[in-house]
């Protein structure tokens, strides 16, 4: 399936040219992967991820994707 | 120990300062509390802002001159010219470290200087003096560059710009940084105005002679201090995230969530934020150098550090990292994409002393009522530029969001009792939207920042786009920030309030070493109800029902893109939030 992935400020450290325009575009992930298989799939530690989005809802690692899916990945961020 | 705290108190009228023994009623707090106290019993609640009878107070938190990390944030208040209620508004910079190594508890300024006078007031050890100004007319950083070249660079300055000089109902004062630049603002709720119709231009703050504040448990005090460092150190936010990335880390976030306001409201998501986002100013800073800096701190003391310095394209200075809320309202809701032009904004705002919000958000707003062309970050500087030159244009957005929206007929003017929203969609971000409607500045997200439960699962974790447990979670912020801004710290050190259990202890335990107090976590919860109770007591009788506790209609009216949510609270759940107070179980009573 095709997924949309969005990594935020330290996490795009894992990712050697990371684009944030539009992101990751990854085909070929397998169905019914979860955030964290393909977090580790880019070589993101789980426990570096604080905050996970599908489609701007908040959603858990263990969470299952759908093809089309835009999943956002966030350590901790803060301000105000 | 000759070591003792004093009220200032300025009378431009009689032009004398007399140092005052604390008052009994007054004894015990500090930041927010204290302005509002001294606001509250001595400022008639329906008087003229800009008139004779308001009074401007200044006020250090209550761990100010100690080697408590984060603790030197100075207080501002007085009756908003812009509300019409009471306000409080925070700066950091140095003042507020230096007023309190001076034992000033806070200065109050009272009267008003004859029509055309101005003043700026000397202050020293056991010194305080008003001499004729001598930066009449200029606006920040050229009043602070003449000042410093005569009072020397080891004082701070508070200032106003020529928008306060002329009273717009948007204008801030101005704290200087540690390097001598007035960047950091007491910016909302026109307190700046405030200083002008006083006829006081400036306050130079010498904290020669000064000395640290007296504990009365110098080793306890030492160990929480210690605890409390800790606490920030371990915290990822305030650690790391905020000194790498500035607040502006929040505007990928928030786009991610669909609650960047974009367009004056219309949308929640905007195509060109990365050109905004905390990354890029983090890697624009790096690759321009010069005398760009990452992790910068405002104020002595200051481990967070959220402040960096944006250079130009040849490393010059040009502003400093312009926080969320500007790069918001300057950008997404203004149409604008481009970050220097933000940051010429931010300058700007800077240097003429106004509010960044209240003045971008009526950037946004005139555009959606042609008054400027949607988008355009040309003419948007030029209009911005004209509140310099004072000229009707420049007045208008100088006084702000509610006053611009009624002179271009704009139907959504994103606005609670005048004064304009912050950066967080409330119909998508429904914590945040509660504390708009409700806390007693106006429209304000500091005063209850419920986006870290709703979006940054810090403190907890509640759905932003339900109205389950919203009401209960901007209650509760908005009770411990109340205690929080009476500290002196800065609102930042609240991530690792929220999530480290040890932080909140160690604070209070620095207070106990610091007065010789008893003080239990239960009693920062009083504190922090008692002080919102002073101020919603003091809008009651200025006027302020609270059938004012509303956002504008149109936020329950239009559901709003991404995820079509609107703000659904309806006024009886809205007036809960405040639900010690007498006329909430009143209004309880009556419905059962
Ligand atoms: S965290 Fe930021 S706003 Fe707070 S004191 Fe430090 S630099 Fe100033």
């Amino acid at each position: 399936m095709h997924l949309l992935v969005k990594l935020s400020t330290t996490l795009r450290d894992h990712v050697p040219d990371y684009q944030p325009n539009p992101g990751l575009e990854l085909s070929d992930i397998p169905e019914e992967s979860t955030v964290a298989q393909v977090a580790a799939g880019l070589n993101i530690p789980a426990e570096e991820i604080k905050i996970v989005m599908i489609n701007g809802r908040q959603c858990a690692l263990e969470d299952v994707l759908r093809d089309g899916d835009r999943l956002a990945l966030f350590p901790a961020v803060g301000g105000g | 120990m000759s070591f003792e705290f004093r009220i200032l108190r300025v009378d431009m009228a009689a032009r004398t300062c007399t140092f005052e023994p604390v008052p009994q009623e007054y004894t015990g707090l500090g930041g927010r509390a204290l302005t509002s106290t001294i606001v509250a019993r001595e400022v008639d609640p329906t008087c003229t802002p800009l008139g004779p009878h308001n009074k401007l107070v200044f006020a250090p938190g209550l761990l100010g001159a100690t080697n408590s990390p984060n603790s030197n944030r100075l207080s501002v208040g007085c009756k908003s010219p812009l509300t019409g209620g009471i306000k409080e508004s925070n700066a950091g910079g140095q003042p507020g470290g230096h007023l309190a190594k001076l034992g000033i508890l806070a200065i109050i300024v009272e009267n008003m200087a004859p029509e055309g006078e101005w003043w700026q007031l000397e202050l020293g050890k056991d010194k305080a003096c008003l001499v004729p100004s001598t930066v009449t007319g200029l606006n920040n950083f050229d009043a602070v560059a003449k000042l410093v070249e005569h009072y020397g660079d080891k004082c701070s300055y508070i200032t106003v710009g020529r928008a306060g000089e002329v009273k717009l109902t948007a204008a801030s004062i101005a704290c200087t940084d540690r390097e001598l630049r007035p960047m950091r603002h007491a910016g909302r709720g026109g307190v700046g105005a405030v200083m002008g119709a006083k006829g006081l231009k400036a306050i130079i703050v010498n904290p020669e002679g000064g000395e640290a504040a007296p504990l009365v448990d110098a080793d306890a005090f030492r160990s929480a201090s210690k605890r409390f460092a800790k606490a920030l150190a371990e915290h990822p936010i305030t650690s790391k995230g905020l000194a790498q990335y500035g607040t502006a880390v929040l505007v990928n976030i928030l786009q991610e969530a669909g609650g960047l306001p974009t367009k004056n409201f219309t949308v929640g998501q905007f195509a060109e934020h990365e050109n905004l986002s905390g990354e890029t100013l983090n890697k624009l800073t790096k690759e321009r150098g010069g005398e760009g800096k990452v992790a910068h701190g405002c104020m002595s003391g200051c481990v967070i550090r959220c402040s960096g310095i944006l250079p130009d394209k040849k490393g010059k200075f040009q502003s400093k990292w312009p926080e969320y809320e500007t790069l918001w309202c300057f950008g997404p809701h203004s149409g604008i994409s481009d970050l220097d032009k933000v940051s010429r904004f931010d300058y700007m705002c800077d240097d003429f002393g106004v509010d960044t919000i209240d003045v971008g958000v009526a950037v946004g707003v005139a555009m959606a009522g042609g008054g400027i062309p949607y988008g355009d970050a040309d003419a948007a500087l030029a209009a911005v530029a004209q509140i310099s030159e004072g000229t009707p244009l420049g007045r208008v957005l100088g006084c702000g969001t509610a006053t611009t929206g009624r002179v271009f007929g704009v139907r959504r003017v994103p606005c609670v009792k005048g004064q304009s929203l912050p950066a967080y969609d409330p119909r998508a971000v429904k914590g945040v939207g509660v504390t708009y409607a409700t806390t007693p500045m106006g429209a304000d997200h500091t005063a209850g920042y419920a986006v870290t439960a709703n979006i940054l699962a810090c403190g907890g974790k509640v759905d932003p786009l339900k109205k389950e447990g919203q009401i209960e979670l901007s209650r509760n912020l908005q009770v411990a920030t109340a205690s929080v801004d009476s500290v002196g710290l800065c609102l930042f050190t609240a991530f690792a309030i929220l999530d480290v259990p040890d932080a909140l202890p160690a604070i209070v335990d620095m207070l106990n070493a610091k007065f010789g107090w008893k003080m239990t976590g239960d009693d920062v919860v009083t504190l922090g109800q008692r002080i919102l109770t002073t101020e919603i007591d003091f809008n009651r009788k200025a006027g302020i029902g609270i059938g004012q506790d509303r956002l504008p209609d149109f936020f329950t009216d239009e559901p709003v893109a991404p995820h079509n949510t609107n703000f659904d609270f309806t006024n009886e759940e809205l007036a809960t939030v405040f639900n010690w107070r007498d006329e909430v179980k009143e209004l309880e009573k009556n419905r059962k």
